[in-house]
């Protein structure tokens, strides 16, 4: 019986198979290489599309934990023999430290623009920390932090137990949907069940959720933390793809890359953004390549008309659409059953 | 002793490296409540503009300080009647635009310029302090900034056009009231504080090799100094600015710049943390 | 004689330089209904704030009890977990969303998941707000609104009402449905309500409440208070 706002929480089954099947076949017709990094893109983006959309929490600095996922495989892995512990530690540390940041801000009441503000510094400190460390002397266990020139040739995915058997390619591809759209239906289910309504209601109006009984600052710090470990699994799933890690995954670049994913995308949705990172990815790839047209020029502008022409991005005004489109049925019903019982009425009192 | 006054010195410059980078963001976002994402590159460009009259054969001083500021204030104007002006109250759609602004700004400056990094030359020799050679431009920037930061603050508290102005803060009606067009009020708004960026960005011209890329670096750190400084625009900035220039050098000094930056960034934090309303919140509240 | 529910202890709150509640003393026994009455700026609203823990820390002397738990100094939200319920002086609901998941929200916190759903059709009913259920907030009159706020109040089965302005805004048929609503709710619940309407208040007929200054002018029903002289001079100013 619950309405359209919460109504977000159900799967459309047929269309994700569909979008399984198409993803599947894929390699049969084109390269996996690009696919695979628009797909980690894609993961980074529903990161912030959660927290964001949904919790109302905007974060000038999500590419932190996307960075952190990347360092901590990276370092693991030229730690420990084996990948299977790297990657765990690449979802754990950045969750961990989003954790930690989280309550920080949220206990202190910190929101709006000031809590956009810590984000973003949070980012910077990791930013310049991490350009620093070059030299023998930065280095956890086996690792040499490398200071801007990063960390390179550190030992990507192997299947699980067999550190001889490499992941890569193909197989490393259905890796990445895999955990594309495991994140998804983990985000589709925290939205259908009562913590995302309750992150809902808190990014509707905090304080009524508070007299209400709820205890804000850790519904917040809760979600902020996941937000930090599906990004940090990007940044995992990133530094495999590159394979090499450097602190350009701190970058502001990076940061402000995926919020335009998630708001031309429509904040508020899960689909839009991952389109968009997709798109808007692609794009990016496209004009990289070539200098005739400036690609700042060209992002900049496409930026600057979606905001004036198109308030909320693309995927919203869809969904608005579907809503109004519902409404009008429901009224349809009811007036269907004004006029029924206005009919019996009439047939009653003659 | 000549140790202290170069330390002493450094401080101040940071101080009014600050206070100039980001007297323009202040404004607008003090009084209007805009994120302008785009204040790094309207500094690049008044950076860029006085290069380009400086090696056109124009006095330097008259392009950082007549030149690039009219030069930003006039792309200022064009941006706030073409994009801003239909987004005031949006504040995630505006800092959308304003990236995208950014974006364009940088692409353009790259056609136009190129990639490699362009300078001029200071215009004021170095001197010496005691055993230690100091650059002399250092100087006259700190004068600038303490300069700029006294008129701002002056014409805010005692002139008619600053009255107007922080009625503004308060909002739409209050402008209304005193018997404004909001819409011409906000848009002056923003060219003053559009030019004053082209006034950071070209007095800091002749101090580093300039790149289309720039703008990145100041937006950060001017984005975190006017947001920690709170309500009071002028008092906001500069109390920000003197803790962390000085918190930034001093650290430097004592360790490495990349530890001062970092010390400054940590600080940022606390302070956000303990004043959620930013230093002026908390402190100096009735000040401009 | 019922121990008091509701109990403050030289309760003061302070901002600055102004005492804007001054060591009062107040006490609720179970199933009152009282009014809190007073001009503006008499401290009703800040007295409220102290007891929904929205106001504490510096600002804060004294002690708030709530049957016999000394909550002073806690948050909010740990305070409606006794079991209270609060309607805040501006409206405060989520306009984003439609009735009856802003009523959803309020149910699942005592009804859990499953069992909230039931809740939400039976305040719908009891409240006569079936018809608007499936509207967004946002979109409502300013009276539907109030209603639904106290929808949400009652939503999470309070045995304490906190009201504040409930009858602000109202036309005088929704205030008369208003009254209807309160007197049930009164019938399982203790309640304090804030507010101006002189009509509202007297047809409540309860036990009123008068602050002034900060500090509690007089206390009694309804006939007694609203014809004492004190009373009418705070409120009109002169000897009337």
């Amino acid at each position: 019986m619950t309405g359209a706002g919460f109504g977000i929480g159900r799967v459309r089954w047929n269309w994700l198979v569909a979008a399984a099947v198409l993803l599947a076949a894929l390699p049969l017709v084109y390269e996996t290489y690009t696919p695979t990094l628009l797909a980690i893109w894609a993961l980074f983006a529903l990161s912030l599309a959660l927290m964001w959309g949904y919790a109302g929490i905007l974060s000038f600095g999500h590419a932190a934990y996307f960075g952190l996922g990347a360092y901590a495989y990276a370092i693991a892995s030229f730690n420990v023999g084996e990948s299977t512990v790297p990657l765990l530690l690449a979802i754990i540390v950045p969750a961990v430290v989003a954790a930690i940041i989280g309550a920080l801000m949220f206990y202190g009441r910190i929101s709006d623009v000031y809590l956009g503000v810590m984000t973003l510094v949070v980012t910077l400190i990791l930013n310049r920390f991490m350009n620093a460390t070059a030299g023998d002397a930065y280095r956890i266990g086996n690792a040499r932090l490398g200071g801007f020139n990063g960390i390179p040739a550190f030992p990507t995915l192997n299947v699980p137990g067999d550190p001889s058997m490499q992941v890569f390619g193909t197989a490393y591809y259905f890796v990445v949907i895999v955990c594309l759209i495991g994140a998804y239906l983990i985000c589709r289910w925290i939205l259908a069940s009562s913590f995302g309504r309750i992150l809902i209601g808190i990014r509707e109006n905090e304080l009524r959720m508070e007299l209400l009984g709820y205890n804000v600052p850790a519904y917040k710090t809760a979600i902020f933390t996941v937000s930090g470990a599906m990004a940090g699994l990007a940044g995992c799933l990133f530094a495999n793809w590159a394979e090499i890690v450097t602190p350009s995954v701190f970058s502001l670049g990076q940061t402000a890359e995926v919020l335009i994913w998630v708001i031309v995308g429509g904040l508020g949705t899960l689909i839009g953004p991952i389109i968009a990172a997709v798109v808007l990815g692609m794009l990016k790839l496209a004009l990289g390549t070539q200098t005739l047209i400036d690609n700042s020029l060209v992002l900049g502008a496409i930026l600057i008309l979606v905001v004036l022409l198109i308030p909320r991005g693309f995927a919203p005004t869809f969904a608005a659409w579907r809503r109004r489109l519902a409404q009008v049925q429901v009224h349809r019903r009811q007036a269907r059953g004004t006029r029924r019982r206005r009919v019996a009425l009439q047939e009653a009192n003659q | 002793m000549d140790y202290a006054a170069i330390v002493v010195l450094e401080i101040l410059y940071m101080i009014a490296f600050l206070a100039l980078i980001s007297a323009g963001l202040a404004i607008v976002f003090g009084m209007m409540r805009v994120i302008n994402l785009a204040h790094g590159e309207f500094v690049m460009v008044g950076g860029y503009a006085t290069i380009a009259a400086a090696k056109a054969g124009i006095n330097v001083y008259f392009a950082m300080l007549v030149i690039s500021p009219i030069v930003v204030g006039v792309i200022g104007l064009i941006v706030e009647r073409v994009i801003v002006r239909f987004l005031y109250g949006r504040m995630i759609d505006i800092m959308l635009a304003t990236w995208g602004l950014g974006l364009l700004l940088t692409g353009i400056v790259t056609l136009i310029f190129g990639n490699t990094p362009v300078s001029v030359a200071t215009p004021i020799p170095g001197y010496q302090v005691g055993h230690y050679q100091m650059g002399g431009y250092n100087l006259f920037v700190i004068a600038v900034a303490v300069v700029l930061m006294c008129s701002m603050w002056f014409a805010l508290r005692y002139t008619r056009v600053g009255l107007v102005a922080r009625g503004a803060m308060q909002g739409r009606e209050v402008i209304s009231a005193l018997g404004y067009n909001p819409s011409t009020i906000y848009m002056l708004t923003f060219t003053v504080g559009a030019a004053l960026s082209g006034l950071a960005g070209g007095v800091m011209a002749p101090l580093t090799g300039l790149l289309p890329s720039i703008g990145g670096a100041y937006i950060a750190k001017a984005f975190i100094t006017v947001i920690t400084g709170g309500a009071a625009v002028i008092a906001g900035t500069v109390t920000t600015a003197v803790v962390f220039g000085a918190v930034d050098q001093i650290v430097s000094f004592a360790s490495t710049p990349v530890l001062g930056e970092i010390a400054m960034l940590v600080l940022a934090l606390v302070l956000l943390r303990l004043m959620p309303q930013g230093v002026t919140g908390q402190f100096f509240r009735n000040s401009t | 004689m019922s121990e008091p529910v509701v109990e403050t202890q030289e309760l003061a709150v302070r901002f600055g330089g102004v005492l804007a509640v001054d060591n009062v003393n107040f006490t609720l026994r179970e199933r009152e209904l009282r009014c809190l009455i007073g001009p503006n700026g008499a401290g009703k609203s800040t007295f409220f704030k102290s007891i929904t823990g929205q106001i504490r820390g510096a600002n804060l002397g004294g002690r708030v009890l709530i049957r016999g738990q000394d909550v002073s100094g806690w948050s909010t939200h740990k305070i409606v977990r006794l079991g209270i319920g609060i309607k805040t002086q501006v409206p405060s609901v989520m306009n984003g969303l439609t009735v009856a998941e802003n009523l959803w929200l309020s149910a699942n916190r005592t009804s859990g998941y499953d069992g909230a759903d039931a809740v939400v059709e039976e305040i719908l009913t009891d409240l006569e707000l079936g018809g608007i259920a499936r509207r967004l907030v946002g979109e409502l009159a300013h009276g539907q609104r109030q209603l639904v706020e106290i929808g949400t109040v009652l939503a999470n089965k309070p045995w304490l009402v906190l009201l504040d302005e409930p009858a602000a805004g109202l036309t005088n048929v929704e205030t008369e449905r208003l009254i209807a609503i309160i007197k049930r709710i009164n019938q399982d619940a203790t309640m304090i309500v804030v507010d101006h309407d002189m009509h509202f208040v007297r047809a409540l007929d309860s036990l009123i409440t008068v602050f002034h200054q900060g500090a509690i002018l007089i206390e009694g029903r309804a006939e007694k208070v609203l014809s004492d002289p004190n009373v009418r001079e705070v409120y009109l100013g002169s000897r009337a």
